[in-house]
């Protein structure tokens, strides 16, 4: 008997097609966001928001992702920007693979930003790199404030998280400073923002976030050139 | 939830790594999983006991070695287990401690007969 070491990421496959992806956004100053969340924490509500405030000269384009159906690209396609679904049939997450072969026919030179909303869950996703700048998190009042404890695996690796559905704290038990503190225990500087879709309340800040990482995106870029 | 196509990656490993072996047999393969990897052990184990059932495969055994979330103490340096989630030093109280491991998900070693 004689024993190798093979010191391989297991999703080492995956890892290889989303440090391509990285790159290619990085050569195209693209700045490409994932975001996850548990089902119906509100992403395609935040997209629909996001997307009628983007400013109409910025090139933004959207993969959104579900077991089945193409309801939310349908939602998201009234803004007037390019979205595609992407329909795993029984797939918990998203993976580079699936990203890549729907990227083929969109230009990256033709885009600022992409947006992807991976499959509601707040497991799988997090194991799967798809060669985003940045993970970011959602956690909506009608959940329990111990999420973060509960799933710690995404909390830890997204950058952002965003506090969705703030515009219900009045009629739910919700803690919001609970889950906050929840979720720096997990990620100490992990950045913070409460939205709600409903009110608008705090949507000039994620707008905000993400054009400043966009501009950094572009800024690379440069230094690059 | 998704540990099934966990076990499929690290069987495509151990075929990537039998392909340039043909003289060996690979018997066991040693995966390292990190307490921050959202993977399930059993489930994946359980897994990769359904997937290698009855191919050519079979007998390849998959070892799991679990390996707890870590922090190292940006001033001290002192290394501590996190439990309970309180990311604080245990020797100074200094909250500037980062994570060395627990995140992994990587093959540490196959096991080859000659």
């Amino acid at each position: 008997m004689n024993r190798i070491a093979v010191e391989k990421k297991v999703l080492n496959e995956n890892q290889i097609l989303a440090e391509a992806l990285r790159e290619r956004y990085r050569q195209n100053g693209v700045l490409c966001v994932n975001l996850i969340s548990a089902p119906g924490s509100g992403k395609t509500a935040l997209l629909e928001r996001t997307l009628e405030r983007m400013d109409k000269s910025t090139r933004v384009a959207v993969l959104t992702g579900d077991l089945q159906t193409e309801n939310d690209a349908i939602r998201l396609a009234k803004f007037g920007f390019p979205v595609k679904q992407i329909t795993t049939g029984g797939t918990c997450h998203l993976d580079a693979k699936m990203i890549g072969r729907h990227l083929e026919d969109w230009k990256l030179e033709d885009l600022d930003l992409l947006i992807v909303e991976n499959v509601g869950n707040l497991v799988c996703p997090s194991s799967y790199d798809l060669g985003e700048d940045a993970k970011i998190v959602l956690l909506s009042t009608t959940e329990g404030e111990d999420k973060p404890l509960k799933y710690p695996s995404i909390f830890f690796k997204s950058e952002l998280m965003l506090l969705t559905k703030i515009d219900l704290l009045p009629y739910v038990p919700f803690k919001a400073e609970v889950a906050r503190e929840n979720a720096r225990r997990i990620h100490p500087d992990m950045e913070i923002i409460d939205v709600s879709s409903t009110t608008g309340e705090g949507l000039d800040r994620w707008m905000e976030w993400l054009k400043a990482r966009q501009e950094k995106a572009k800024a690379k870029l440069q230094v690059s050139k | 939830m998704h540990e099934l196509g966990i076990a499929s990656s690290i069987l495509e490993c151990v075929q990537a790594e039998a392909a340039k072996r043909p003289n060996n047999r690979i018997t066991k393969v040693g995966v390292k999983i990190g307490e921050l990897a959202a993977v399930d052990c059993d489930a994946l184990q359980f897994g990769f006991e359904v997937l290698v059932k009855d191919t050519e495969w079979e007998p390849l055994a998959l070892e799991l070695e679990y390996v707890p979330r870590m922090q190292r103490c940006s001033k001290c340096a002192y290394d501590f287990r996190m439990t309970e989630f309180d990311p604080s030093c245990p020797l100074c109280g200094d909250f500037s401690t980062r994570c060395i491991s627990g995140e992994e998900l990587d093959i540490a070693y196959m096991e080859v007969e000659e």
